[in-house]
């Protein structure tokens, strides 16, 4: 537990977007997410209006450029995928340098680019500005159900333990000359996790017993209660409102 | 496999969240009954797990490694909904702090991921469990079959909702095959991780793999040189059985709905591949034709794409609907006769049946390790609402009823008959 409670995507700053109460934050960016993803594929031009509108977010949340991009990259798996897509899809083939594309798999390729990077970078732009923590409240102030919430914050505070016993499981069998070479390695591969499971589980009983001698009785009491005032929310659905604006003019331009 | 935004258009994706936002309330309902208060921390840390285990490398061959997807691991071992609400955890975390998955795919990604994983995992493991004989290494072969057969299940299921929804008007067959193929490549390793890891836990705490309840020999007490049947967890263990099978009946009836969609999809439209590539000459002209207006020559395979997938999406919507249907009302009924009957021993029993070794195992822990304060592994409480630590807590012991002072009093707990239990069980269940 002593590695801090910040997760390795949050960048602290003292910016305006990082004091926007959390579930301000999150409605926006799904609101915006929302809007992005039913956007014409053909609006070409709107989805640039999208990146402008999350670069000015970036920039008032001082996170720099080469940071969210990198962070982009979690991406790469699909963008593989979507690479694929003019080979196979159907419709009418069009000639591009010899290859044989599909007209609507070009498309589709664009579509899915597009809109997993827009709404990728909005993520990343959540979690950069938002802690942990106060992303757990602003979705129980959601709606979230709280056994979610309380599972979720549990995940999220014993993730980090859960992974150092990992690691050290991991220098225990190094140590001991152990290298995972191939497939004949699983068994001790998955006899670590075999043993990780039931240390995991047997902590789990050790924290319920542990908060049960402290009162717990299935719920945890709300000790702050995140709330947002009018100009907060003016402000944080700026965001989406905008993107609403050019998606309308996309679908009908 | 984290579907990203813009891959499935809004509408599925709304649906597959309305789909999933259904699994989840149902798995919060049932798991809290199973665990009772303990669902929070144990659910927590198993998701916890869930997500570490995601992270280790396992080598295949040439430099290259794959890693557990977990959906079948978590529901063998803790349970198919206490499984789904810690997947559900994990990929909600994963979109919302990692950005992977995209939001408003997230519907789509618990739905594949986790409740289909889950949904077709543990009823297979069940089943299997109990037509083998007993016994370890079946219990692995069950797990074994129960991976293998969920991952490309999962992959099918995202092919459906990509029928439905999909952005690209890739045709189905392909997709399918590329998908499911691929699936079944990745269901091989998964299944061997899975088997390989319930396997190891089934050979130190066999009590804890929830799937396997039922295989562990009953606790024999040494009296006096010879051995007799622990008395406490015999009556708790009776009632038990009867929700775990009316629960897997329930499930079962969904999965054959969720099944029956999917095969009837694959066969209207397995034909139209076999015919498109039979009639392959003229292909694109007929296609515009059909695009123009729907041609006449209609046999199978060139009224294409389009109503197959008409089709599809109908038979794909009306088997959701009629799953979330049939399975809300089966769980409703099952729940409200469980309500209705929660003043007697069943409501406390649940709990213990959820772990039945470990409650089982309590009384021959007891006699070695009763001390309510000899304990030195407590976890402090996390949370600032916890008070300093003035009442540690034996660690090892299970308390099943929410006993406020932890350990102390579990031996009388688990006997099923301790009055402050089935009261907040059943006031829960109707609050919740």
């Amino acid at each position: 537990m002593g590695a801090g409670h910040v997760h390795r995507l949050y960048r602290h700053g003292p910016s305006p977007v990082h004091a926007l109460p959390p579930h301000a934050k999150l409605t926006a960016i799904l609101g915006f997410v929302v809007v992005v993803v039913s956007t014409p594929r053909e609006a070409v031009w709107a989805f640039a209006a999208y990146a402008l509108l999350l670069a000015a977010v970036a920039y008032a949340a001082r996170v720099p450029a080469a940071f969210l991009l990198r962070r982009l990259l979690i991406e790469a798996p699909f963008v593989g995928f979507a690479l694929l897509l003019p080979f196979v899809a159907e419709g009418e083939r069009a000639h591009v340098l010899g290859l044989s594309l599909s007209e609507s798999g070009l498309w589709g390729a664009w579509n899915v680019l597009a809109k997993g990077t827009l709404g990728v970078a909005a993520s990343v732009l959540l979690a950069a500005t938002t802690e942990l923590r106060a992303l757990l409240l602003g979705l129980q102030r959601l709606g979230l159900p709280p056994l979610l919430v309380q599972i979720a914050s549990f995940m999220v505070r014993y993730g980090d333990v859960v992974t150092d016993e990992m690691r050290r499981m991991r220098i225990a069998r190094a140590s001991r000359g152990f290298e995972a070479r191939g497939v004949r390695h699983w068994g001790v591969l998955a006899k670590s996790a075999g043993a990780l499971f039931i240390r995991s589980y047997e902590r789990g009983e050790r924290v319920h017993l542990a908060m049960v001698s402290r009162g717990y009785t299935g719920s945890l009491p709300v000790l702050d209660e995140v709330t947002a005032t009018r100009a907060q929310w003016t402000y944080a659905l700026t965001l989406p409102a905008t993107a609403l604006a050019v998606c309308l003019l996309g679908w009908t331009l | 496999m984290h579907v990203p935004d813009g891959f499935i258009n809004a509408p599925v994706s709304a649906a597959a969240g309305a789909l999933a936002a259904a699994a989840v309330a149902v798995s919060l309902r049932a798991a809290r009954r199973e665990l009772d208060e303990r669902a929070a921390p144990l659910a927590g840390l198993v998701a916890a797990f869930v997500f570490a285990v995601q992270m280790l490398n396992f080598p295949v061959a040439a430099g290259t490694s794959g890693h557990l997807l977990g959906g079948a691991l978590a529901a063998i071992l803790v349970g198919p909904f206490t499984g789904v609400l810690c997947l559900t955890v994990v990929l909600l975390l994963q979109a919302v702090l990692f950005a992977d998955g995209g939001l408003t795919a997230l519907g789509v990604n618990i739905t594949v991921m986790a409740v289909v994983t889950t949904a077709v995992a543990h009823p297979l493991f069940r089943g299997l469990v109990k037509v083998l004989p007993r016994g370890r290494r079946p219990a692995t072969a069950a797990a074994f079959t129960a991976a293998l057969v969920s991952v490309p299940a999962a992959a099918a299921a995202f092919t459906l909702l990509y029928a439905v929804g999909g952005t690209t008007d890739v045709a189905f067959g392909k997709v399918a095959t590329a998908m499911v193929g691929v699936h079944v490549l990745i269901g091989i390793g998964e299944a061997a991780i899975t088997a390989l890891t319930v396997g190891a836990v089934l050979a130190v705490r066999p009590d804890l793999v929830h799937g396997a309840r039922g295989l562990t020999a009953p606790v024999k007490l040494r009296v006096g040189g010879a051995l007799v049947d622990a008395p406490a967890p015999a009556p708790a263990a009776a009632p038990a059985p009867a929700r775990p099978r009316r629960a897997l009946w329930a499930t079962g009836l969904v999965i054959s709905l969720v099944l029956a969609g999917c095969v009837s999809y694959y066969a209207s439209s397995e034909p139209d591949g076999l015919e498109k590539v039979a009639a392959d000459q003229g292909f694109d002209a007929k296609e515009r034709e059909h695009a123009t207006g729907g041609s006449p020559l209609a046999d199978y395979g060139v009224d294409d794409i389009a109503d197959a997938r008409l089709s599809g999406g109908l038979a794909g919507v009306i088997g959701v609907g009629a799953t979330v249907a049939a399975g809300t009302a089966v769980l409703w009924t099952v729940r409200r006769r469980r309500v209705s009957a929660a003043g007697s021993a069943g409501a406390v029993a649940d709990p213990a049946g959820a772990v039945p070794g470990s409650a089982g195992a309590v009384p021959g822990r007891a006699g070695a390790a009763p001390g309510p304060a000899g304990a030195a592994t407590t976890t402090p409480a996390p949370g600032s609402s916890a008070p300093p630590p003035s009442a540690p807590a034996s660690s090892r012991t299970t308390p099943s009823a929410p006993a406020p002072t932890g350990a102390a009093p579990s031996g009388a707990a688990q006997s099923g008959t301790s009055p402050p239990g089935p009261a907040p069980a059943s006031e829960r269940a109707e609050s919740v």
